[in-house]
């Protein structure tokens, strides 16, 4: 059993999704449901082991599964995790079965379209998550765009189609590229797809330019870096409230992810060379798109731009160089940081979605005084509002604060921009918290708003002890990811010039 | 020639399916309209039959016929089932498409089934005779197939139009062909090869007749700037007759540009290479950018094909047994695909309604869930995503070719590949996320539904299980060559 964890992690919820999806039309709703959540439900439960038979002993690949798939091409099946990924497998099966019940009776048509394309979409990003193939994980990276693409165009808002093509276009475009990189690396490696092996190629500075393009590309659309996050958005404003909260929650994690395991140990001399323009794209990320969220009048388009914000912390503790290589504090303050924005962003657009399917409005012009109908509600959505700005004890606090150390060790300038997504985080979602919740009933529609039912109120309680959780006893988290973290340095110190 | 340098057993499929085609040809005249099934089901037994006798004589050592002018080798015995299974399918697929339409009576069965044969001895000739009239069996029958309905406009104009340029790709072969018999002395593709590998023959008059050789395929594969034909003609055909001409040919053409480029011409390879490097470029380029522009699916599924034959020929020119395996492999996952592609567009037309503009896909998922979201797999496996196995025959192609230092030529072709990505989306959003303009239900015959959705399902199978027939195109070019 243990030694198939991955593989369960992975097919359990692509096999419920074939399931559910067979029951067909939605005069079945019922079953389709139920059986999503047991699907969801069962997903879950397979990821547990990961994390309580981890062993703190090495930093590398755990739970390792291989056979051969494709001998033509020299392509495994090779599953495994590290410090760095096995977060992201359970943070997924957790995102997914909060969208099955987020989901539950919003969604009313094409049911088992809706579910079953969560629960594929979910085996497939634990798939990218867990392979230690290229090509696998190229596979699993691509084919989640199907689902995702579907999501967001039959089930999204008015100008859904517009959202989805552009989804899927920026991130093909992203990947075709890098594509081309594994091929070329396929060849250098001795003809394997083997991540591990990847990283022992010997290449010159010109050929690891061209390639930190390719990585660059495949990873900063997905994560999304400033300039190409124009999607975000746009996706995250037209899809469904689980659809975002997947998108933000995984699929985002999903670029970041890329650049560890792909672009620092790979290329890891130009990442020294040029992760200069990294850090400065990522320090305008934090403070532009931090100023551009304080504009939006569309409360979905506001919590958007403050994840690409919260991301550009991500890819600046992955790219502050010291001695030649990222900081620890940096690394791990990153993965804290996605992880905690995993849980927040998924609150927060979960909260946007209970106003939604009551008021169908998500612009904050319509609201106001909130907090005088739906009292239960409010104290949730301040809660996540706070971790959303990083305030301490919660999980936002830990992973920035984490991230500026690193900085400060690196350049205190560096740090000093980045410290002002505490000013700026904290006014744009406080103030939209102010003119939502607070104040006076502004119109009938928010009057006869009721609170949370019992179906909400579990999604917001298991949200609200995660965030808390992990903001008071971060403890939990970073012991799992130093081993691997500083094996990972090690490697980037290492120089691959030939 | 000797009886036994004819060697007929290796031809035994090729003779089998004339006698058949012969007697189909002969019991259709005498039965009546509604007792055409008999000649279908006789159809479809003569195909079954070519199939048994292929798979019986299937050897790795090639069998040599006719005292060297035809051979029944690996890759010939592989291509041929795969023509089989194509045109069987064809003719399943259009039974009730010809039936409203007129077409469903012997004319139908038995030129298809000869431009088969066609087909067949284009994979099979290693001689530039036997090449040339392999070619002209199956082109001429296609003409008359497009032409098969008399009274529409549309039909009679396609096959005018493809009647005229085939006749001058024709020639222009032709002429390539005489050129380099006169530099060689032999229309023998392994005497020519050896001949041009001893270096006595002119080069001049070589390249020269390669140029109108190229050209010449350029023209029947429909690569640009050779491609004007292939829109019109998909436009113009019936349905039916676009399925059959999208799919089986080009197995025979990648046989046929194996025999007269790899085998008969190895010693021009590096001319030859920058010539289809050119083709290949603009295919993938003006294929995918010219298909956004279509209204019309057949129209856009044409240039598609244009796109992907492109793609087909960067496997070819890579001049390696793993590019010539992905060619292979290319070729007959496009077949499959453009069998499921024209089956669904077939699928969607009806007496007096032919389905053909995108328009008519509007709505798909909710007239007909199954289809739509078997529409969806040959869609996704055309634009190349994962895990169809339409991604693992531009992976195969793309690894050939960085294989050979070409990054520059990969990275274009990736990228014009996600031009054409927009275009197969914007059918998966017509089916999935618009409301039907017409919204009656879609009949489709029990025999029809299973096989067009085992069709479909083959390409997320193959997908999943890629390697046994990269591995069989590998093995079989591999011994096709004598490449040990």
């Amino acid at each position: 059993m243990s030694e198939h964890l991955l593989s369960l992690a992975i097919w359990v919820p692509i096999v419920a999704g074939l399931i559910v999806l067979a029951t067909g039309g939605d005069s079945r709703a019922a079953w389709a449901r139920l059986i999503a959540l047991l699907g969801a439900g069962l997903g879950f439960l397979v990821t547990i082991p990961l994390y309580t038979q981890f062993t703190l002993l090495h930093g590398g690949m755990q739970f390792v599964e291989k056979m051969p798939w494709i001998p033509a091409f020299n392509i495994n099946y090779h599953l495994g995790v590290d410090g760095l990924s096995m977060f992201f497998v359970i943070l997924n099966a957790f995102t997914t079965l909060l969208v099955v019940v987020a989901g539950w009776e919003v969604i009313q048509k094409r049911v088992a379209q809706y579910m079953a394309a969560f629960l594929i979409m979910s085996g497939l990003i634990n798939g990218a998550f867990a392979a230690m193939d290229a090509m696998l994980f190229y596979v699993f990276f691509e084919a989640m765009l199907v689902p995702l693409y579907l999501i967001v165009g039959v089930w999204g808002g008015q100008n859904r189609v517009y959202a989805a093509v552009k989804l899927f276009l920026y991130t093909l475009m992203g990947s075709l590229l890098l594509l081309v990189t594994f091929i070329y690396l396929y060849f250098h490696a001795g003809k394997t797809f083997e991540i591990a092996e990847f990283q022992h190629v010997l290449l010159p500075l010109s050929v690891q330019g061209f390639m930190m393009i390719a990585f660059f590309f495949a990873f900063a659309v997905k994560v999304p870096m400033f300039p190409v996050h124009t999607w975000l958005p746009d996706a995250h404003v037209e899809a469904p409230t689980g659809g975002s909260m997947v998108l933000a929650a995984i699929t985002l994690k999903l670029g970041a992810y890329g650049f560890l395991r792909f672009a620092l140990p790979i290329v890891p001399d130009a990442a020294r060379e040029w992760g200069w323009i990294i850090i400065g794209l990522s320090l305008v990320a934090v403070v532009y798109i931090g100023l551009v969220a304080l504009v939006q009048t569309d409360m979905k388009k506001l919590v958007a731009y403050s994840s690409i914000s919260h991301m550009g912390f991500v890819t600046l503790g992955f790219f502050m160089f010291t001695d030649g290589a990222p900081t620890t504090y940096g690394v791990e303050g990153a993965l804290v940081q996605m992880i905690s924005h995993g849980f927040v962003s998924a609150a927060m657009f979960f909260c946007i979605g209970v106003m939604y399917d009551r008021v169908h409005s998500r612009n904050i012009a319509d609201y106001g005084g909130v907090a005088n109908t739906m009292p239960t509600f409010a104290a949730f959505f301040l809660l996540f509002a706070m971790a959303n700005s990083g305030l301490p004890a919660t999980s936002g606090f830990v992973g920035e604060f984490m991230v500026i150390i690193g900085a400060v060790k690196v350049n205190f300038w560096y740090a000093f921009a980045a410290a002002t997504t505490l000013i700026f985080g904290a006014a744009y979602t406080l103030w939209m918290y102010k003119r939502v919740i607070f104040g006076e009933v502004a119109n009938e529609h928010v009057a006869e708003l009721n609170d949370v039912n019992l179906r909400e109120f579990t999604v917001l309680v298991i949200l609200a002890v995660t965030v808390l959780g992990m903001g008071l006893y971060p403890q939990a988290f970073t012991e799992k990811m130093h081993a691997s973290v500083d094996t990972l340095i090690m490697q980037v110190k290492h120089s691959k010039l030939p | 020639m000797t009886l036994a340098s004819l060697n007929l057993v290796a031809a035994l499929p090729e003779i089998w399916l004339l006698f058949a085609v012969s007697a189909v040809l002969l019991i259709d005249l005498f039965i009546k309209d509604e007792q055409r099934d008999v000649t279908y089901t006789l159809s479809l037994i003569a195909l079954v039959g070519s199939a048994v006798l292929t798979v019986q004589g299937f050897s790795w050592m090639p069998r040599v016929a006719f005292a060297g002018m035809f051979v029944a080798d690996a890759m010939s015995d592989v291509l041929k089932l795969g023509m089989y299974a194509a045109v069987g399918l064809m003719l399943a697929y259009s039974r009730a498409y010809a039936a409203d339409r007129q077409m469903y009576r012997g004319e139908l069965f038995t030129l298809s089934l000869f431009a088969l044969l066609g087909m067949m001895v284009m994979a099979s000739a290693t001689n530039l005779l036997t090449l040339y009239v392999g070619l002209e069996l199956l082109s001429l029958s296609l003409y008359a197939l497009v032409a098969l309905p008399r009274d529409s406009k549309p039909a009679t104009e396609a096959a005018m139009k493809y009647f005229v340029l085939g006749a001058l790709a024709s020639g222009m072969l032709l002429y390539g062909m005489s050129m380099i018999y006169g530099a060689t002395g032999s229309l023998d593709i392994h005497a020519i090869a050896a001949k041009v590998a001893s270096g006595t023959a002119s080069r001049t008059l070589l390249v020269f007749g390669l140029v109108f050789i190229v050209t010449g395929i350029g023209f029947k594969l429909g690569n640009v700037p050779f491609h004007m034909w292939v829109p019109d003609v998909y436009q113009g055909s019936p349905t039916a007759v676009t399925l059959l001409i999208g799919s089986a040919p080009k197995l025979a053409a990648f046989a046929f540009v194996m025999r007269l480029l790899v085998q008969a011409l190895p010693g021009l390879m590096a001319d030859w290479q920058g010539m289809l490097i050119v083709l290949a470029v603009l295919s993938i380029g003006v294929g995918n950018l010219v298909a956004i522009a279509q209204t019309n699916l057949k129209r856009m599924l044409a240039y598609s094909t244009i796109s992907h034959m492109g793609f087909m020929l960067l496997g070819i020119l890579a001049g390696t047994l793993q590019g010539y395996a992905a060619g292979m492999f290319y070729a007959i996952v496009y077949a499959i695909m453009a069998v499921a592609g024209f089956g669904v567009v077939l699928l969607l037309s009806r007496a007096g309604f032919e389905a053909e503009r995108l328009a008519d896909l509007k709505g798909l998922a909710q007239r007909s869930p199954w289809f739509a979201w078997m529409f969806l797999l040959v869609m996704f496996s055309m634009a190349g995503i994962p895990v169809f196995v339409g991604f693992f025959a531009k992976l195969a192609v793309i690894q050939a070719i960085v294989d050979l230092g070409l990054v520059w030529l990969a990275v274009v072709a990736v990228l014009f590949s996600l031009v054409g990505a927009f275009y197969y989306l914007r059918v998966v959003k017509l089916m999935f996320m618009d409301e039907p303009v017409d919204s009656s239900p879609i009949a489709v015959k029990p025999d029809m539904r299973v096989l067009l959705s085992i069709n479909c399902l083959a390409v997320l199978v193959l997908g999943l299980m890629p390697d046994s027939l990269l591995q069989l195109c590998f093995e079989s070019i591999r011994h096709s060559l004598g490449m040990l």
